[in-house]
């Protein structure tokens, strides 16, 4: 008896909770310690930045460190969905990460807003009409290279990108656009620091460019070390080695080295221009393409709100579906697979006073989808 | 594959070697003289790398930069061997694997709150970047080669102060018989000390010459931890010689199976299968090399017979 | 000091209530955590056996922990998409039973610990925690590239696995199942202590040449010890993956075997409730610290450093007095 009017109790309250706040609940999982931390603070402080700026108190976001492990994500989800009952859940940085989180929230009704990972097992045959990816496809950016490399003239690739999904996809997403040979194809390991071994075999290979795929510290490592080898065949590779955060700690290795990005700072739009600069004015730091995807999910599901609720899920969806905000990317819309339909620029590292940065020299693909959006039926 | 590539590699290889090498002499001579296992030895490599960049970054000289990485991990080395290490040496393995993973915690976010979550920049001095060309016209970085030479003499000054100094006779009847020489009058807890920042001063020293051509960020010493262990296991625990040998065998299997076992893979198979799983097998290789050696002398090369 | 019988009871108590509660009390979240606790405490319970009765210091119990979760991922990858595991040379298909799973987990990683068991037993002493270390970095390397599983993005799930009369994706249910699992190897972990198998161990421990004049081969002993640690392990590996309805290479990490290492020295090595203990203080620490702040670990570090320095025997050890149940 006393536990059913406790339950009782427990329901009304919920229901008066409920019917109190017209707002709702977002619950953001990402990486905020240990070595990827970087990503991961810039997505959170650009989705914050834009709640800030929409001036509405009833968004609430509860926000949960998954220190990068995958175990520790799905845990967090649970806990957002079954004891803070989120609304929407975005914030994963990694794919192995999404991989593990995604389909479970989607399939328990939540809806999912994506600020970096795009594995393409959630673009094709795993999508889902409530997976709503606002960065894009993991294999984008590399197919953006392999058509820069084409625009460029090269004839002959050497690539290479550590040995896990995301780096075999990487290579195949260069080589589905590029129309030349190659002089050769690596995998190293996940995590290698020390890129010599790869770089005689490139300077050996006759290649006239190299496209490499190493997130992250892999890629500080890899570029101080070309740079320093003597070999001067350029080089081209997505954006994840050249982003504002890691910059400064490549230095003069990283200066004119080609990559492609969907955003860069310099975009011109009215959004892109406030955003740069009330992002500095708030955290005095420039932002990174990571805090620009964590400022446009932010907006988009604040675009959505303003049309419907949640609770009315279908109303909802087409509303995110729509993607009526403004982004900093300036155009932006969904394919059949709710993920990014866009342009991808080709940037360039340049020095700006003391401040390495980037500058975008031409588009590398313009209105691009992905492949896996024929494979998705929903 | 040419004869130049090769070459090429197995200079790469030494390089890979020499560097473990620094790592792997303190953390063979801690665990000799005083029977600690110190996980905590990959977070002073941290430390000298980010205080390298530190003073870098202030002052723009390398050889400050340097000196500041080793004052600093062995400072850090001197700070958790007098507060925490001390109450270590007479428990068990067990208690010492937790204490010194708790200090590895402390030290990845410690260096992470103090400097933040992005990785610094640490630059090669102009003096040393840029390739020269060798004999046989081979173009490999000035930076490695010093690298090997930096190793090369650590290795022999070390060689020369366990085998031809007071201390060195002081070490090395530590590791044999330390209440012996603690009733010969010899300040047992000074020398502790002493081997531990020394040791700590290496690391350091790796950690800001490899940081320099890698990335200085938070968790960059775990994965060198691991192989240092590998390579004093493999040497014999607290054999110098051992963990010498033992650095190069690893640093020369780490980097020559990455490019050959790709290469043997295809003469079996198609390029693709044989790149991945070539690659799948090349970074298990030091792992495999490792287990081998131990279930053929189980004391590793240079270890004492039990 | 509390006898550590009490304080056993009362460790068994708290498992029994503090879900119970989050039942009643509509806290789904807090049933999950008890679970994770529950799970990693059986893994650790597992180490126990060769830590605490054999004596053998193993930093690769990951590779028991994953190999059990991969059994789990691959057999209900197969039954999630309808394909066959193997059709040559006989047909065998995949499963979304429980049992069958487990069973599966168990038998793969008793052979894979005789296998592993009988090349690093040759060592000792430090030299067998590094061979233990180099087995779990193969397995973790070998999983990273093994494409066809998903490599480092590992295998989903997307309904959590069957138990004939139970609906598991209940969490007080599946709770139930973890904790009876819990209970029934504790119990089996008693029983094998004072057997002879379990008296003959603990004396090959500490004196391995008497043991060997009675007529006992001390490394058959730490074999069937170590082979039967490694089971253990394995089924909490299947359970845990379970839990999350995900597997992937992170559970055969270096970082894995030390986490449950820690779980046994936190709570107290060679008691039968050690390894529970340091599972349920350390799922605790993790969740109540990571609610502190952005750098936590600091305090994780401090904690864990303190109780080694001030409470020798674990937790366990520190509040019942110094006398070891096994000894």
């Amino acid at each position: 008896m006393t536990f059913k009017s406790l339950i009782l109790a427990a329901g009304m309250a919920a229901l008066a909770a409920g019917a109190q706040a017209e707002g709702i609940k977002v619950g953001m999982i990402t990486t905020l310690s240990g070595g990827g931390a970087g990503l991961g603070i810039d997505v959170r402080d650009g989705f914050m930045l834009a709640v800030k700026q929409s001036g509405r108190s009833d968004i609430d976001v509860v926000i949960e460190d998954d220190q990068r492990k995958p175990d520790i994500a799905v845990q967090l989800a649970d806990k957002m969905i079954q004891s803070e009952k989120v609304d929407v859940m975005t914030g994963i940085i990694w794919s192995n990460l999404a991989m593990a989180v995604v389909p479970a929230t989607v399939a328990q009704g939540k809806f999912y807003l994506s600020p970096n990972a795009g594995p393409s097992a959630l673009a094709g045959k795993g999508c889902h009409p409530n997976y709503f990816n606002v960065a894009w496809q993991n294999d984008n950016l590399h197919e953006a290279a392999g058509a820069y490399a084409n625009t460029a003239g090269y004839k002959n690739s050497f690539i290479l990108a550590p040995n896990y999904p995301a780096g075999q996809d990487a290579l195949t997403g260069y080589k589905r656009m590029f129309e030349g040979e190659l002089a050769g194809e690596l995998f190293t390991k996940l995590g290698q620091t020390d890129y010599a071994a790869e770089i005689a075999q490139i300077r050996a290979s006759g290649a006239d460019s190299v496209f490499f795929f190493l997130p992250g510290g892999m890629g500080i490592s890899f570029l101080k070390q070309y740079a320093d080898s003597g070999v001067d065949i350029p080089v081209v590779g997505p954006a994840f080695s050249f982003d504002q955060g890691i910059l400064q700690a490549v230095g003069d290795a990283a200066m004119g080295v080609v990559n492609t990005s969907q955003w860069n700072k310099d975009i011109d739009n009215p959004t892109n221009a406030a955003f740069v600069e009330s992002f500095q004015a708030e955290y005095g730091r420039l932002p990174s393409l990571y805090a620009s995807q964590g400022f446009d999910t932010a907006n988009l599901l604040i675009s959505a709100l303003n049309v419907a609720s949640p609770s009315d899920a279908d109303a909802f969806r087409a509303a995110l579906k729509a993607a009526d905000f403004d982004s900093t990317r300036g155009d932006f819309a969904f394919g059949s697979n709710n993920h990014p339909v866009q342009d991808i620029y080709a940037r360039e590292v340049i020095k700006e006073g003391d401040v390495f940065t980037n500058k975008i020299i031409g588009v590398a693909l313009e209105d691009h989808a992905d492949v896996y959006a024929a494979e998705c039926n929903m | 594959m040419s004869t130049i590539l090769i070459i090429e590699q197995v200079l790469n290889g030494l390089q890979f070697g020499v560097m473990l090498f620094l790592m792997a002499a303190g953390l063979t001579l801690i665990f000799g003289v005083m029977g600690l296992i110190n996980l905590a030895h990959g977070s002073l490599y941290m430390i000298g790398a980010f205080a390298a960049a530190a003073v870098a970054g202030l002052t723009g000289s390398f050889l400050l930069a340097l000196i500041a990485a080793m004052a600093a991990a062995a400072m850090a080395g001197v700070l958790i061997e007098t507060v925490v290490i001390r109450r270590l040496y007479a428990t068990d393995h067990l208690d010492q694997v937790l204490a010194t993973f708790a200090l590895i915690l402390i030290f990845s976010e410690g260096t992470r709150w103090v400097f933040g979550s992005f990785p610094l920049f640490l630059d090669i001095p102009d003096a040393l970047s840029g390739p020269v060309s060798l004999p046989g016209g081979i173009e490999y970085p000035f930076y490695r080669l010093v690298l090997i030479g930096v190793g090369l003499v650590v290795a022999i000054g070390l060689g020369l102060l366990i085998n031809r100094t007071r201390i060195g006779i002081q070490i090395r009847a530590g590791e044999n018989d330390r209440e012996m020489i603690a009733a010969l009058g010899v300040d047992i807890s000074r020398l502790y000390t002493l081997v531990f920042a020394l040791g700590a001063a290496l690391a350091g020293l790796a950690g800001a010459l490899v940081g320099a051509i890698q990335s200085v960020q938070v968790g960059m010493g775990e994965p060198v931890l691991i192989l240092a262990f590998v390579v004093i296991v493999i040497g014999g625990i607290g054999s110098i010689k051992g963990a010498f040998i033992g650095a190069l065998l690893v640093g020369l299997t780490d980097t020559l199976g990455g490019i050959f076992l790709p290469e043997l893979f295809k003469l079996f198979t198609d390029a693709a299968t044989a790149t991945s799983a070539g690659s799948a097998l090349a970074s298990m290789a030091i792992y495999i090399l490792m287990g081998a050696i131990l279930i053929w002398r189980p004391t590793g090369l240079f270890g004492a017979r039990a | 000091m509390i006898p550590e019988r009490m304080v056993n009871g009362a460790v068994l108590a708290g498992l029994l209530v503090v879900p119970l509660w989050a039942m009643v009390a509509n806290e789904p979240f807090t049933i999950t955590l008890a679970t994770r606790a529950v799970i990693f405490a059986l893994a650790a319970v597992g180490l126990n056996i060769a830590l605490g009765l054999g004596g053998l210091v193993s930093l690769g119990h990951a590779v028991f922990f994953g190999l059990g979760g991969y059994a789990m991922g691959i057999l209900a990858h197969h039954a999630q998409t309808y394909t066959p595991l193997m059709e040559w040379p006989f047909l065998i298909e995949g499963t979304k039973s429980m049992p069958v799973i487990w069973l599966v987990a168990m038998v793969t990683s008793a052979l894979a610990a005789l296998v592993i068991g009988l090349l690093s037993l040759r060592t000792t002493g430090v030299y067998f925690i590094m061979i233990t270390l180099a087995f779990g970095q193969m397995f973790y390397y070998f999983a990273i590239s093994w494409a066809k599983y998903g490599g480092e993005d590992g295998l989903s799930i997307y309904v959590r696995n069957g138990f004939p009369g139970l609906n598991t994706l209940v969490p007080i249910q599946f709770y139930g199942l973890c904790f009876g699992i819990l209970c029934l190897v504790l119990v089996l972990n008693a029983a094998l202590a004072r057997s002879p198998f379990g008296l003959a161990l603990n004396a090959s421990r500490q004196m391995p040449t008497r043991v060997e004049t009675v007529g006992l081969d001390p490394m058959r002993l730490k074999l069937v010890a170590f082979v039967i640690s490694g089971t253990i392990t394995g089924l909490a590996g299947a359970l845990f993956a379970d839990l999350n309805r995900f597997v992937s290479p992170t559970m055969f990490s270096w970082q894995m075997s030390g986490e449950i290492m820690i779980f046994v020295i936190l709570g107290g090595v060679a008691r039968l409730f050690g390894p529970v203990v340091g599972a349920v203080v350390f799922v605790a620490l993790e969740h109540f610290l990571g609610g502190l702040s952005d750098y936590w670990h600091i305090y994780l570090g401090l904690l864990l450093l303190l109780i080694v320095l001030f409470a020798r025997g674990g937790i366990v050890g520190l509040l019942s007095g110094r006398e070891r149940t096994h000894d």
